[in-house]
């Protein structure tokens, strides 16, 4: 990887531009349209740079990241999958790429029919009856369900319903999304084998209960047995469950959630449906809900008719969440990718994550400790090394793999495993790629062992070294602007 | 081993409160303090403010994590230690000779509730198990 | 046999036996029979690439490419051919939120840039990495000053776009914010309607500018009444025009907060497109998403990593500033780009340019006879005329000859046509677009 290490400010010299805009004649001026109070009297940060210093400065910047073709990436909980070179081309198609949102819908029957064939495909392999696609991602779906489900309790006149239920091994964005949209999260406790403790569940029941979020399998990758049993307790006292589709990729084509009982649920298109996850985002989160919760989805909603693709709006919506209709690009590639997939293959996908998955389970026992003995579902928790003797921790084992190449699995998730490293391979990824990444992580469990210090000052061959972030955060410098304030 | 000093009183949460001229100052322990990590930030109550015993009054946070501070006792904020916006690794190293916060209590018997400092130091040690 | 997967059936058999089962399906048998499923209406078989390729034309040529004066939040603004390649190399494309910074550089790079950026333009002192979409982080702004002030009760004005206004409202209900509207007056809001509005406790007001009418309006006055009053001022604000105008910072607002798609993004049918939000130091604390910050590594070089994570859900959850986590970064990287290569000379063209075509354009519409101003106040490059003429068969003549007219601002009256002209826009295209109005009244 890269050495490389500027910023672009420090690349600007006066006199230097990076384009060339056409000759505008029209005899208008600036200070003759706006009085000067309403003018911008100060200086901008924004730089004067050639066109290819602009460019190699991004390149050389990109050549000190790790992607998901830099190699394997079994980040736990992510669903790191490979994206699809297709779904690009399709999305770079300027009529897709260029379109105004309000032009008129005659105009864009293309784009909506790719949003309500995406909607009538993730409808189909989840067992709901409608999707929205406005939620941006896995959390704003998370709080557009909880949303639909206050209001479903208030369009029945029960406004008592002021706490949802989360089991302790949840994602951190459950309760904070409960929490956003003025729900209690009442945390649940989990049995040794990370499932939801049912005894534990039942002392919470009660009519003040709006519903419970799960996912399933939960997040140490283990199915819940007993899932019709929870999802009847909870409708039982007139609750509504929520399904949190982040470990879709153990299930995909093989159990519908609402199956299981669920009546609301998020997908995360950048995880299960290969579209990008872009260093951050932009990912998808679309909404899927039960027939009698469709009145409450987000305003407007995509229906066809007689005359074509249309938006429509319902008065028990729970308005908008979105300004248009949701991430359109990164829809169209799950499309494509679903397309792909079709029925012939939808429903290996989860069975080879989870074949993977136990074949890094079984491989790793002897060496990482395994806190629960059961076949695992598409990813796989361990709770650091079994020999901790010399004191290398989870961390110190992440810091080192990132020294052979790979990109370390998730670490310290879920909270209710010690040392947590959750492996997810997904279901692209071939054996000798695995057997490569067994027999690292094993030499790292032996160097634990025979040179610990190694271990503990890795990583050692990456373009920066452990990095203080208790400097980073007692005196924040958070932009270019401040960045004297160092030393 | 953590420090527990004698002439004050604990919460079950961690922190200590020490009765002077009638007002209380309140802090972290020695325990608290290396259990959270290098502190990097303090969240302060306003000055004025009142809490309920037990109420969260702040935050300590460190780099991976983050703990309310409960209030040892009922009480209105008189002062709040301002060297803890700068250096608030001063709890690290040294969470007794650091107040956070200076209450005028509401009632001087709710200090009866608090943990002495050998049920605290047994309190610290369960935990520990 | 699929491309997607490698396993062959020696592979398969190898890490059966290591696991010790005899087929995968014992790998599902915690799961009971009755739930299993193996029908899927809704899907066809699989498409190889080649049938793939004919589908997506079709669907393609079923959107059709109009020359664009329509804006109302959505801009038709130049996107420069660097953006694209480089966005889409896979370090950037397919990495993860750089939580293992040491191989993330790249990425923490482009946010500290971008962070710079947006401050720089905005006047703020601190931005994040970003939000979702300019509506939603309008929304976060507002849950951001109810919970620095403590009043549940925020006032927006009537010339914020109506989309925003209801984005905001929606997260309010649950939050049991009261939201109150400003009215305006003569597109701009009304300044005695204000001055009564802030004598009831509020956290914050919500202006835009310039505004969803295209007007940029004089906000001394709101900000001595607000700042007088106790509350925050959040500036709603299109970024590219920040190249030219006074900034929030210069207005003394205490958020921006806005859409950054007008940096260079495509219009992509509205999504994705970038929201951001910047504040003042005094607030950073209650800002929600991530934030990169500058450090050293163990040997001393430069390095850039997540920071002040305490406050995101994965360590706060129910007591975190916002439950956001995966926002729109490369979004973030692309308007980084973006800003980059337009430099100070650029984005003020771009500004000029879109000026000068717009109110040549409004000349030209007004000269036509069929058209009337509705507001008397200055605006940039959008602007609103009244018309009497059938808006739908307007509407109609328009797109047969190639363009995508106004925005119906029916809402407000039925006559109201909110009309756009960006830098991308020629004179020969204004005086068709123009011309069409005429054929067959």
């Amino acid at each position: 990887m890269n050495e490389y290490n500027r910023l672009i400010f420090e690349l600007s010299k006066p006199g230097r531009c990076g384009v060339s805009l056409p000759d505008n004649d029209l005899p208008y001026e600036m200070d003759h349209i706006l009085p000067s109070n309403l003018l911008r009297q100060s200086n901008t940060l924004l730089p004067e740079v050639a066109e290819l210093d602009v460019v190699r400065h991004y390149t050389n910047l990109s050549q000190k990241n790790f992607g998901v073709e830099s190699g394997f990436y079994p980040l736990g909980s992510c669903t790191m999958k490979y994206n699809p070179k297709i779904n690009e081309e399709v999305v770079a198609n300027k009529a897709f790429q260029s379109i105004h949102p309000l032009v008129c819908v005659e105009h864009a029957q293309g784009l909506m029919q790719v949003y309500y064939e995406t909607n009538r495909m993730l409808s189909s392999l989840t067992g709901m009856d409608e999707f929205t696609f406005q939620p941006f991602a896995g959390a704003h779906g998370e709080l557009t369900g909880l949303m639909i489900m206050r209001d479903y309790h208030h369009s029945r006149n029960d406004h008592k319903r002021t706490k949802v239920l989360v089991p302790d091994s949840a994602h951190g964005t459950n309760p904070a999304s409960a929490a956003v949209v003025g729900l209690e999260a009442i945390d649940i406790k989990s049995n040794p084998d990370g499932t939801v403790n049912i005894d534990d569940l039942k002392t919470h029941l009660s009519d003040e209960i709006a519903g419970i979020m799960l996912t399933n399998p939960n997040t140490l990758g283990m199915f819940e047995k007993d899932i019709l049993v929870i999802t009847k307790l909870i409708h039982d006292v007139g609750g509504l469950c929520y399904y949190d589709g982040a470990n879709l990729n153990a299930i995909l084509g093989i159990v519908r959630p609402f199956d299981m009982g669920f009546d609301i649920m998020h997908i995360n298109l950048h995880k299960t449906f290969s579209t990008p996850h872009g260093g951050g985002g932009p990912g998808s989160g679309p909404v899927g809900v039960r027939e009698d919760l469709i009145p409450f989805l987000p305003n407007p909603r995509i229906v066809r008719t007689d005359q074509g693709y249309r938006f429509e709006e319902s008065d028990l919506s729970i308005g908008r969440v979105a300004r248009y209709y949701g991430n359109f690009q990164v829809v169209i590639r799950a499309y494509v990718y679903l397309k792909t997939l079709g029925k012939s293959h939808v429903s290996d996908v989860a069975r080879y994550a989870v074949l993977n998955a136990n074949y890094i389970k079984e491989s790793l026992k002897k060496e990482y400790l395994l806190p629960i003995e059961n076949a695992c579902k598409h990813e796989v928790v361990f709770s650091g090394l079994v020999d901790k003797t010399t004191g290398v921790t989870t961390l110190d084992v992440a810091k080192r793999l990132l020294d052979f190449g790979y990109h370390p699995p998730t670490i310290y998730f879920p909270l209710i495993i010690k040392e947590a490293l959750m492996i997810e391979p997904t279901e692209m990824e071939s054996l000798e790629t695995m057997d490569s990444f067994i027999s690292i992580m094993k030499q790292i469990a032996q160097e634990a062992i025979s040179n610990p210090e190694l271990v503990k000052t890795a990583p050692h061959h990456t373009p920066v070294r452990r990095i203080d972030e208790v400097l980073a955060a007692r005196k924040p410098i958070l932009r270019y602007q401040d960045h004297s304030k160092h030393d | 081993m953590h420090k527990v000093l004698e002439n004050l009183r604990y919460s079950k949460s961690h922190e200590w409160a020490n009765l002077k001229d009638g007002t209380i100052s309140v802090g972290i322990s020695d325990y608290a303090s290396h259990h959270i990590g290098d502190v990097v930030f303090v969240d302060l109550p306003e000055v004025g403010r009142h809490f309920n015993q037990g109420e969260v009054f702040g935050a300590v946070e460190s780099v991976k994590a983050a703990a309310d501070l409960y209030s040892p006792v009922s009480g209105t904020v008189m002062a709040v230690n301002e060297v803890l916006l700068d250096t608030p690794e001063a709890l690290n190293e040294d969470a007794y000779a650091n107040w956070i916060m200076v209450l005028k209590p509401d009632n001087l018997t709710e200090l009866d509730i608090l943990l002495s400092p050998k049920a605290y130091q047994d309190h610290c040690a369960k935990e520990q198990e | 046999m699929f491309k997607y997967f490698p396993h062959t059936e020696s592979d398969i058999q190898k890490m059966l036996d290591t696991i010790g089962v005899k087929e995968i399906d014992e790998l599902f048998l915690d799961i009971p029979r009755a739930l299993l499923q193996d029908r899927w209406p809704d899907l066809e078989n699989s498409l190889s690439e080649i049938e793939l390729r004919q589908r997506m034309e079709k669907i393609a040529a079923k959107n059709k490419r109009l020359i664009c004066f329509a804006g109302a939040g959505t801009y038709d603004h130049y996107v420069p051919s660097i953006i694209a390649p480089l966005v889409s190399r896979q370090e950037f494309l397919t990495s993860y939120t750089p939580y293992q910074p040491e191989i993330a550089q790249g990425t923490l790079t482009y946010i500290f840039e971008y962070q710079s950026y947006m401050t720089s333009l905005t006047g703020m002192d601190v931005s994040n990495a970003s939000m979702y979409d300019g509506a939603t982080a309008t929304a976060e702004a507002c849950l951001m000053a109810v919970q620095d002030k403590r009043v549940p009760r925020i006032l927006l004005a009537e010339t914020l776009d109506p989309a925003v206004r209801e984005v905001v409202q929606t997260y309010a209900k649950y939050r049991n914010i009261d939201i109150s509207i400003v009215p305006m007056n003569d597109g701009i809001t009304d300044r005695n309607a204000l001055q009564e509005m802030v004598q009831q406790p509020f956290s914050a007001f919500v202006t835009q500018t310039p505004n969803f009418f295209g007007i940029v309006e004089d906000h001394s006055e709101y900000e001595q009444l607000i700042h007088a009053n106790q509350g925050l001022l959040i500036m709603n604000v299109d970024p590219s025009t920040l190249a030219v105008l006074k900034s929030p910072g210069e207005w003394n607002a205490d958020i921006a907060c806005g859409d950054a798609q007008s940096l260079g993004i495509p219009m992509h049918f509205g999504g994705p497109h970038l929201g951001f939000l910047c504040a003042k130091e005094k607030l950073l604390r209650k800002m929600p998403g991530r934030i990169a910050g500058m450090s050293k590594d163990v040997d001393g070089k430069r390095a850039y990593v997540l920071t002040l994570q305490a406050r995101e859900q994965h360590i706060r959850r129910d007591k975190a500033n916002s439950n956001i986590c995966s926002n729109q970064s490369l979004m973030a990287l692309w308007v980084t780009i973006y800003l980059s290569i337009m430099g100070k000379r650029g984005l003020q063209q771009v500004q000029e340019s879109s000026m000068k075509n717009a109110h040549y354009l409004y000349e030209q519409l007004i000269a036509s006879g069929h058209f009337k101003p509705v507001f008397s106040n200055p605006f940039l490059f959008e602007f609103v005329l009244q018309t009497d003429l059938d808006i739908k068969d307007l509407q109609k003549r328009w797109m047969e000859a190639g363009f995508q007219g106004p925005v119906s601002l029916s809402g407000f009256d039925p006559r109201w046509l909110l009309f756009c002209a960006t830098e991308q826009r020629t004179k020969a295209e204004i005086d068709a677009f123009v011309k069409a109005v005429e054929v067959a009244k």
